[in-house]
């Protein structure tokens, strides 16, 4: 069973600690939901977390072994990772973009090899992308881009994957499809972190919330356990009813809370 | 939607290269002696010293091995950093390189070096290009942005310096040899400047060869790239490398010689898919093509004074940057 497990994490950026000392351990076939307001650390924590970014105290492990003993192209082999709205920088073809998820897999000069062809085939089929096979990246429509960024990657097919907020500025349908291919990760074993912002789709498809309060961990656990009204009234400081559960399950704010008025 | 365009694998850099070789068959055969094709052929393929000769192998074909591999050079190091940077305007003069180059042979011609000498020119305007990516690379290394500050910095203060030179030059004809020194020549060029500049030029282009998975991860900007096994502060630092030496090198003993790095891998590109890797070899090759037959203008075009090599390829680079930019102004939003 994959583990990712981190003790103790800080980051500081002048002066001010941006992760403040979260520990927390994670575990494959989870659907880990990282969610705090604009500014509580999420982006940096998952920095940390993919081993990106080496924290100023602390550490993180994967299945035992410290990141930055892991080689560079191991850990890249073992854990994908998706910046805030990627974009690919020139025109090339989908095909070409998602096969870039190989990288850590490829040697150092050619083409791809003939054996990894069934892969890229495989991700490109699994994302729904076979129709834009040949088609310039920088032609495709928001939903399409972020499923070719999915696609590539889930193409080296990795035990970890770790997005910053994979749903930000998509439509809800081509939300709700992105979700559903995370959850569907998870399901098959592998760990899935991502930072989200919609609390409701949070509640449905997440496995495990971690809700970060000014850098620091506010709540770590079950999301049907975590994610209550008080937890929100102090992470996001607004009054909002949860009901409903599973499918149905919704996340409805009020307003802000009286404190703040 | 319309499919990116792109050809097999080695279309383009078989066709680059019938290019060059065309180019460098007639670099042989045209110059400013006039001599008959046939007469030179007879030349080459006797064993007897003969004027014909001579002029082959002693004038033109150091001439046009010096003009393949510093158009080479520059066509790959502008492909190289156009993938790095993922900038379509980036070209080798960015690190400040060629500036310093220019800076360490005006230096020679200042204090009279070259007539001590003859290799004192290139020498010091490799030992100005090594100064100049040092400095670079000090204040540049930390990220692209840097380095492309670091570079424009570093280039504006060469050039200053080269200002300097000019103004207080010893007298009117060194200002003269120093002003037409930076305008890029291959005249004059001997097997000396070859044995000088070709292996750094080899050694950076072997460094420059090898960053065609990082830039190709580059694609999806550096946080997937790192995220995907590459050092982008490594790569950073070997293209720095790869470019200094190469350019460096190249610009020491021929001069400045713009817009080839600029324009070659714009030409190949919408060929190989816009795969920043692919665009390498084929710009390499089509950088040296041009280059030879820029120098073959300058021969064949008869002028009072020599036609030098810099106003020529700026003559077709300019307008040529004009298109690249209506281009780019179409492409975006």
């Amino acid at each position: 069973m994959t583990r990712l497990c981190a003790t103790n994490l800080s980051v500081r950026r002048g002066g001010r600690a941006i992760v403040d000392d979260v520990s927390c351990a994670l575990e494959g076939g989870s659907f880990v939901a990282v969610v705090g307001a604009n500014g509580a650390g999420k982006s940096t924590l998952l920095s940390v977390l993919a081993g990106l970014l080496a924290p100023d105290d602390g550490a993180v492990s994967l299945d035992g072994t410290l990141l930055p003993r892991l080689a560079r192209r191991e850990l890249a082999r073992r854990r994908a990772y998706l910046p805030q709205s990627p974009r690919a920088e020139w025109p090339i073809a989908v095909e070409r973009l998602v096969a870039l998820g190989l990288t850590p897999q490829l040697p150092a000069f050619g083409g791809l090899p003939g054996r990894l062809e069934p892969l890229l085939t495989e991700a490109l089929t699994a994302c729904d992308l076979a129709g834009h096979r040949l088609q310039p990246a920088t032609t495709l429509s928001g939903g399409e881009l972020s499923r070719a960024m999915l696609a590539r990657a889930l193409i080296g097919d990795p035990q970890v994957v770790i997005a910053d907020e994979p749903i930000a500025g998509l439509d809800p349908r081509h939300a709700l499809d992105t979700v559903t291919r995370l959850q569907g990760l998870a399901g098959q074993g592998r760990l899935v972190v991502t930072a989200l912002h919609d609390l409701t789709l949070a509640l449905r498809f997440s496995t495990h919330l971690m809700a970060l309060k000014a850098g620091r961990l506010a709540a770590f656990g079950p999301t049907a356990r975590v994610l209550t009204a008080g937890l929100l009234r102090e992470v996001f400081e607004v009054e909002a009813r949860i009901s409903g559960d599973g499918a149905q399950a919704y996340v409805d704010y009020l307003g802000p809370s009286g404190a703040e008025r | 939607m319309k499919p990116a365009r792109s050809l097999p694998g080695f279309v383009l850099p078989s066709l680059a290269a019938a290019v060059l070789l065309a180019a460098a068959v007639a670099s042989l055969f045209f110059g400013r002696v006039n001599i008959s094709p046939a007469e030179l052929w007879a030349g080459i393929v006797s064993p007897h010293a003969s004027l014909a000769g001579v002029v082959v192998t002693e004038l033109r074909l150091p001439r046009t091995v010096l003009a393949i591999i510093v158009g080479a050079a520059l066509g790959l190091s502008g492909a190289v950093l156009q993938g790095l940077l993922r900038n379509p305007l980036a070209e080798p003069g960015l690190l400040g390189v060629t500036n310093g180059a220019a800076l360490g042979a005006v230096i020679a011609i200042y204090f009279g070096l070259a007539h001590v000498f003859a290799l004192a020119t290139p020498v010091l305007g490799l030992a100005g290009a090594m100064g100049a990516g040092a400095l670079t690379f000090a204040f540049g290394r930390t990220s692209s942005l840097t380095l492309i500050l670091a570079g424009a910095a570093v280039s504006s203060l060469m050039a200053a310096f080269l200002a300097m030179a000019l103004n207080f030059a010893p007298s009117p004809y060194a200002a003269y040899e120093m002003s037409i020194w930076m305008l890029g020549s291959f005249s004059e060029k001997s097997w000396d400047h070859v044995l000088l500049a070709a292996p750094f030029i080899v050694a950076g282009m072997a460094i420059l060869s090898s960053m065609g998975r990082a830039i190709d991860a580059l694609t999806l900007g550096e946080a997937q790239a790192e995220s995907l096994g590459v050092a982008v502060d490594r790569t950073r630092v070997l293209v720095l490398l790869g470019v200094g030496l190469s350019v460096g090198a190249a610009t020491s003993v021929v001069g400045s010689v713009g817009f080839i790095g600029l324009v070659a891998p714009h030409l190949v590109r919408p060929f190989v898919g816009h795969q920043p890797s692919r665009t390498l070899l084929p710009s390499a090759l089509l950088g040296a093509a041009l280059l030879l037959l820029a120098d073959i203008g300058t021969r064949v075009i008869h002028t009072n004074t020599e036609l030098r090599l810099g106003v020529i390829t700026s003559l077709i680079g300019a307008p040529f940057f004009f298109w690249l930019l209506l281009r780019l102004r179409k492409l975006a939003p």
